[in-house]
């Protein structure tokens, strides 16, 4: 398949960007976005041009690395019903229609500031899971798996929540540009867990600090963050961080500043 | 690691100014808002009952805890309160709007949202109709500055020569179907945002928030109707 594709091109964050026009032939439809993305460069760089920078890593949806912003939907997710919810890696190009025009754009927000082209500096969402988003044990051998009963029901939300792979395609999505699903995975994941309560009131009131801090906006509860996050991370995960979050400050945990 | 001490009574600027903290916040005066406006839509449909309940009604609320404790005192209470819920709503709302602007302040070149209503998306300019709403409703029905039959002439007058005007019903129709819109989306984001929604929950919780807002609407918006077509006269 033939398509034409308009990719955001800035060389630094110091520099203005703009869309450029490139087509791309001969696509194979089992391609991935990623590898129809290496097909451009190749192009780009026999041309002697400079091939356009985007993040990646595993190429299989585990990783978190990948993600741009395609036709407006972050990874893409949203555009296509028979599609689910992936990261950009694992968007196959039989998704889209020989002569389609696809717009291809960073995450644009404060907290992802620009390094080049499609590749944005997600180190903000690091720093939230350093502020509370761990838990501490004692280490040595490790005890007997059964030694801790967890409630199936709470187990199952708690691996739900953990399948966020901190792409960052929640805040690339929200209007507000809020990382609020991120850091509610991270605070449910463990705030669910046994081993996670002796620290479950410091850890979100910290990351919510940190979220401040980073310069990410308020949650309005819209929900494009679920929409397009490749792990289909639920909203009632944002509930359950401000249920938290609540009772915490009633308890008298203050961020650390 | 934070050390905590119970009953530790200060805190610190960055925890009661955290986003979440300003959510709960517009989520409580929100409510404190939303109480009063059932109090006030059933309170209006006494339009019906005629001009003597009205305006016995409207003389009522100036008497309400007499003789116990002076004339309007709890009048002024409800209005302190729904002031300083006002207040702290406005204050937390463009509080958020400006820490959105900041997170972003570069737009996509190609954008589409799949996942937001139109109740969602208009919550910031739609307040500001409401605030905007509410000072001329002041005006008008409270004070009469702005109403046709002025300040002298009695509660139900003045709402009977305010909406057989079709712009001022045209004003108040405008308004109220923003505020439909915004209770849509505040009554679900209330629930989340005091942590009281879950996936078995959200169904239901949405299923509220579209009736609740649809009722509240429609009774604010009978009586105006009624006047304007000459069912109440
Ligand atoms: C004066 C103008 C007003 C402005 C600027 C305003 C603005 C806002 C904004 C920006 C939100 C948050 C939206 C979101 O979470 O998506 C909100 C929420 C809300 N508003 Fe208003 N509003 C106004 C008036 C009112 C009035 C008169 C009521 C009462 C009926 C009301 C009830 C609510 C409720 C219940 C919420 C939900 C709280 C939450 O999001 O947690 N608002 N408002
Ligand atoms: S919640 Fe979803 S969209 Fe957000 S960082 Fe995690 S995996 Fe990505
Ligand atoms: S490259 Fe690892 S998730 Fe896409």
């Amino acid at each position: 398949m033939n398509l034409k594709l308009r990719v955001w091109r800035q060389r630094s964050a110091a520099e203005k960007g703009k869309m450029v026009t490139y087509q791309v032939a001969d696509v194979s439809p089992d391609m991935s976005f990623l590898e129809m993305l290496d097909v451009l460069n190749e192009q780009l760089i026999l041309d002697g041009e400079d091939p356009v920078s985007f993040d990646h890593d595993c190429r299989e949806g585990i990783c978190g690395s990948c993600g741009v912003m395609i036709n407006g939907r972050a990874h893409g997710n949203g555009l296509f019903d028979s599609h689910p919810q992936t990261a950009t890696c694992q968007l196959h190009m039989r998704s889209f229609k020989d002569g389609d025009t696809i717009d291809v754009e960073p995450w644009r927000a404060t907290a992802f500031p620009l390094i080049k082209d499609l590749a944005v500096d997600r180190s903000a969402l690091d720093r939230i899971i350093q502020a509370g988003g761990y838990i501490s044990a004692p280490t040595g051998t490790a005890p007997e798996a059964h030694s801790i009963l967890v409630a199936k029901k709470d187990s199952d939300a708690a691996f739900d929540a953990a399948t966020c792979i901190g792409c960052g395609a929640c805040v690339a999505a929200c209007p507000n540009a809020s990382s609020m699903l991120f850091t509610s995975s991270k605070v449910v994941h463990l705030g669910l867990m046994p081993q996670g309560q002796p620290e479950r009131d410091d850890r979100v009131v910290n990351m919510i600090h940190q979220q401040d801090l980073e310069g990410f906006g308020g949650c309005t509860n819209i929900g494009e963050c679920s929409a397009s996050c490749p792990k289909g991370i639920s909203m009632e995960n944002i509930s359950r961080l401000n249920h938290d979050l609540l009772g915490a400050l009633r308890a008298g945990a203050r961020p650390k500043s | 690691m934070t050390v905590t001490h119970s009953g530790q009574r200060r805190t610190p600027k960055a925890a009661k100014t955290s986003s979440v903290f300003k959510k709960v916040v517009m989520a409580v005066s929100g409510i404190i808002l939303v109480l009063y406006l059932v109090a006030h839509m059933v309170g209006n449909l006494k339009l019906f009952a005629g001009a003597e309940t009205f305006n016995g009604y409207s003389e009522w609320i100036r008497r309400i805890g007499e003789p116990a404790v002076p004339g309007q005192t709890v009048l002024w209470i409800i209005r302190l309160v729904l002031l300083v819920a006002v207040a702290a709503h406005i204050w937390a709302a463009i509080s958020l709007w400006r820490q959105a602007k900041r997170a972003r302040p570069q737009q996509y070149v190609a954008r589409k949202q799949v996942a937001q209503s139109y109740a969602s998306r208009t919550m910031r300019w739609g307040g500001v109709i409401l605030g905007l709403f509410i000072v001329y409703h002041i005006l008008d029905l409270t004070l009469g500055v702005a109403n046709p039959a002025g300040h002298d002439a009695t509660p139900y007058d003045r709402a009977i020569a305010g909406f057989s005007n079709p712009f001022v019903t045209l004003v108040y129709v405008v308004a109220l179907l923003a505020l439909g819109f915004h209770l849509r989306h505040g009554v679900w984001s209330a629930t989340q945002t005091l942590g009281q929604s879950n996936k078995t929950r959200e169904r239901t919780v949405n299923a509220f928030a579209t009736v609740f807002a649809v009722v509240l609407t429609a009774g604010f918006l009978i009586p105006p109707l009624s006047v304007l077509v000459g069912i109440i006269e």
